[in-house]
């Protein structure tokens, strides 16, 4: 597994490197926006890592509700770091291509507002699991993550079901992407997956780590008590 | 026009670079922590 790690880090750095290439170089050059369209090809898959890294921290919640399995508790709170991380990127990035397509940079538009209802429900899961110190707190933070998937679906299907500002889904729900554009797309989704699963990593080795400190310093002070009786 | 491509290029990295540095940092402070816990 040790060897495993850099080896994916450099696979990773090297797929990167060819999205970015075909993002900018490869991919046509939409008709009425120009080369801010490129945009898409960040802006699209970090949306939907973001979206599938929610899910995978909603199923580990699930698991921990039902076995109190503290892999799964671990493995809740990274994806939710990580779809935190990448959901930002969307709220960054989208109000950058916003500004010269639409000529405004936020609009409280459903799409819009629902992913930012959802920034700020992980968020909060977040805060939840940083503050509190009761014992309670990974079996509270997963009935808030259970909750807060709900809005997962809502922000995908939005523009499928209600007319918004934002653009029609492009794959799917009656979308018309060129070939090479969505081949270029899945390439970047391929690349931002892989970068998701090397940071959930090494974020996972750090809780690891962070659980083996506190269980020795509660160790430590257990046996201190100990000596003064 | 691409000012604002390369500003979303831009904002995407320095987003992920400034997460994967407090991740790494937090790393180096616990392995040094442990060690520590484990020498006294």
């Amino acid at each position: 597994m040790k060897r495993a790690f850099p080896i994916l880090a450099v696979l990773t750095a090297v797929l990167l490197s060819y999205a970015l290439y075909q993002a900018l170089e490869v991919a046509p050059t939409e008709a009425t926006m120009g080369d801010v369209q490129r945009i898409f090809y960040y802006h699209v898959p970090s949306a939907w890592t973001a979206f599938l890294l929610f899910l995978t921290n909603f199923v580990a919640s699930v698991i921990y509700l039902i076995r109190r399995n503290t892999k799964a508790d671990i493995l809740a709170l990274v994806t939710a770091e990580v779809g935190v991380v990448f959901c930002t990127v969307v709220l960054v990035t989208g109000p950058i291509w916003a500004r010269p397509v639409w000529g405004i940079w936020w609009t409280w538009d459903l799409r819009l507002t629902l992913t930012l209802v959802l920034w700020l429900i992980y968020v909060s899961y977040l805060m939840l699991r940083r503050f509190s110190s009761s014992g309670q707190t990974p079996l509270m933070a997963a009935v808030l993550a259970v909750f807060g998937a709900l809005d997962v679906p809502l922000v995908y299907f939005s523009i499928w079901y209600f007319r918004t500002q934002h653009p029609s889904p492009v794959i799917g729900g009656g979308g018309s992407l060129d070939p090479r554009m969505a081949r270029v797309l899945l390439i970047n989704w391929a690349a931002f997956l892989c970068f998701a699963a090397l940071v959930c990593w090494s974020r996972y080795r750090v809780e690891r780590l962070q659980r083996e400190v506190e269980e020795t310093q509660a160790l430590e002070a257990l046996m201190e008590s100990r000596s003064i009786r | 026009m691409n000012y604002y491509l390369y500003a979303a290029y831009a904002a995407t990295w320095i987003i992920h670079i400034a997460y994967l540095s407090i991740v790494s940092r937090r790393y180096s402070r616990l392995r040094k922590e442990l060690q520590e816990l484990k020498k006294s």
